[in-house]
């Protein structure tokens, strides 16, 4: 293993906020897309359940 | 927002978008495919005279120098065949070296001595640890004693 | 055979069995995810040039090769969807282009990041990052005219002619480096020559590959999900499946 401390993997070879820069916005994209799908998912859902109830009680 | 309205600029966003696109093709088409030329293009006369353009090839090995005043930077830009002299003033990258590969944008002066506003350096596509860069050095150069 | 295709090409049966997959695909990206970094933070060595700075090539490629395979997979839906009218196909092809998008933006991203410390500039009009900018902008536009077009159907085909003229890019990004003076440098894994990457760098870059394409695999599964809801909402099985 090449780093003796933790600072020393943080700043990368002084290449930190490059290296950190491109992997934290990579997971912030991806937790977004992931969060997004699920709301999309249940809102499609409740939407889908109201339009029955509606059909139902008509 | 009415469904009409949305539809509307969702339409503009993609007539945009397709806009966008196709100025950038042209824009590329135009000028920028030829991203840099080699030095022997540059003395076939294939570079724009007149204009800023690029140059690229390998920094020279030994041809860097900081000039006295301490803002300008002198080296020489090779692709073997040709050379051209660069001189520039600014922050050079951090990759870059004597022997390796650099892009420069500037303009040629009647003298031959292009004077670069900007340099950028460019890398090939290895990647390996130092160790074995450096056995990799170290068997060329006994490969070479062998020819010689 | 063709009975059995068939079968599976029925939203329906499709929805009960990507249902079941996506737990596998999700878990095994993050699983491998998680030993790719590893890899690629603390067995991979420090690069002879570029230091620590390479470690960007770990998302940086495995996105740029997802930008350009995502859309060849949409135009290759599109087509299918076309030629066929199989309604699923077009469905796909939708549920691709969002994670198509993302993996383009973020193979922009990390490329200006990793530019400006080795380069010198976080970005130049070369011809490799010209073509790959005009990739996300017809990520952009495809999705804006899926949107903008009510009908369906309409839509669908609309926006598969669309993918179909846009994949003559796909070629122009990957030969970019070869045909045009680039500031990109060439591949350093390809088909037709020996990996110029160190052998523990390369396995690294090759497990987060492995790991976004098992992703998208995953996400795209779930969205298309929630398109079948979407499309067959007045169908008796998404009926029953709503009153559960």
């Amino acid at each position: 293993m090449q780093w003796a401390s933790v600072n020393d993997f943080l700043s990368m070879g002084g290449y930190g906020l490059y290296v950190w820069g491109s992997y934290v916005v990579m997971a912030a994209v991806v937790i977004i897309e992931v969060m997004l799908l699920r709301k999309g998912r249940s809102q499609t859902l409740k939407l889908l359940k109201r339009m029955r109830n509606f059909e139902n009680e008509s | 927002m009415k469904a009409r309205h949305k539809k509307l600029m969702l339409i503009g966003i993609a007539l945009a978008g397709i806009g966008i696109i196709a100025a950038l093709v042209l824009n590329a088409f135009q000028s920028n495919l030829v991203f840099f030329f080699s030095p022997t293009q540059v003395a076939q006369g294939e570079a724009p005279t007149g204009r800023a353009f690029r140059i690229g090839g390998l920094v020279e090995a030994g041809s860097v120098k900081r000039q006295p005043d301490g803002i300008n930077v002198k080296f020489v830009v090779t692709d073997t065949a040709k050379s051209i002299p660069v001189v520039y003033q600014g922050i050079l990258p951090d990759l870059f070296k004597e022997g390796k590969g650099v892009v420069a944008e500037g303009k040629l002066g009647s003298d031959g001595l292009f004077t670069a506003s900007q340099v950028l350096a460019k890398h090939d596509e290895n990647y390996m640890p130092p160790e074995a860069a450096h056995a990799l050095e170290q068997a060329q150069k006994a490969q070479e004693t062998i020819v010689k | 055979m063709a009975i059995n295709l068939y079968y599976y090409a029925s939203p329906a049966t499709f929805y009960q069995l990507s249902g079941k997959l996506i737990p596998w695909f999700g878990w095994s990206a993050v699983i491998l995810t998680v030993i790719g970094l590893y890899i690629g933070f603390f067995m991979a060595p420090t690069d002879f040039q570029q230091g620590e700075a390479y470690r960007i090539i770990f998302i940086h490629v495995p996105a740029a090769w997802m930008s350009m395979f995502i859309y060849l997979v949409m135009a290759f839906w599109g087509a299918i969807g076309l030629a066929f009218k199989t309604r699923l196909s077009f469905m796909m092809s939708r549920a691709l282009a969002p994670t198509g998008a993302l993996f383009t933006f973020i193979a922009l991203w990390t490329g200006a990041l990793w530019g400006k410390p080795m380069w010198g500039a976080w970005w130049v009009w070369d011809a490799r990052l010209t073509s790959e900018l005009i990739l996300l902008f017809l990520y952009i536009g495809i999705m804006a005219l899926w949107a903008a077009i009510d009908d369906p159907q309409r839509g669908d085909r609309a926006g598969a002619l669309l993918t179909l003229v846009g994949a003559i890019n796909v070629p122009i990004i990957y030969f970019s480096v070869k045909w045009w003076n680039t500031l990109h440098q060439g591949a350093s894994v390809s088909l037709t020559k020996a990996p110029s990457m160190a052998k523990i760098m390369l396995i690294g870059m090759l497990v987060m590959a492995i790991a976004a394409w098992l992703y998208t695999i995953a996400v795209a599964l779930y969205r298309v999900r929630t398109l079948i809801l979407e499309r067959e909402r007045n169908t008796d099985w998404v009926k029953a499946l709503v009153e559960k």
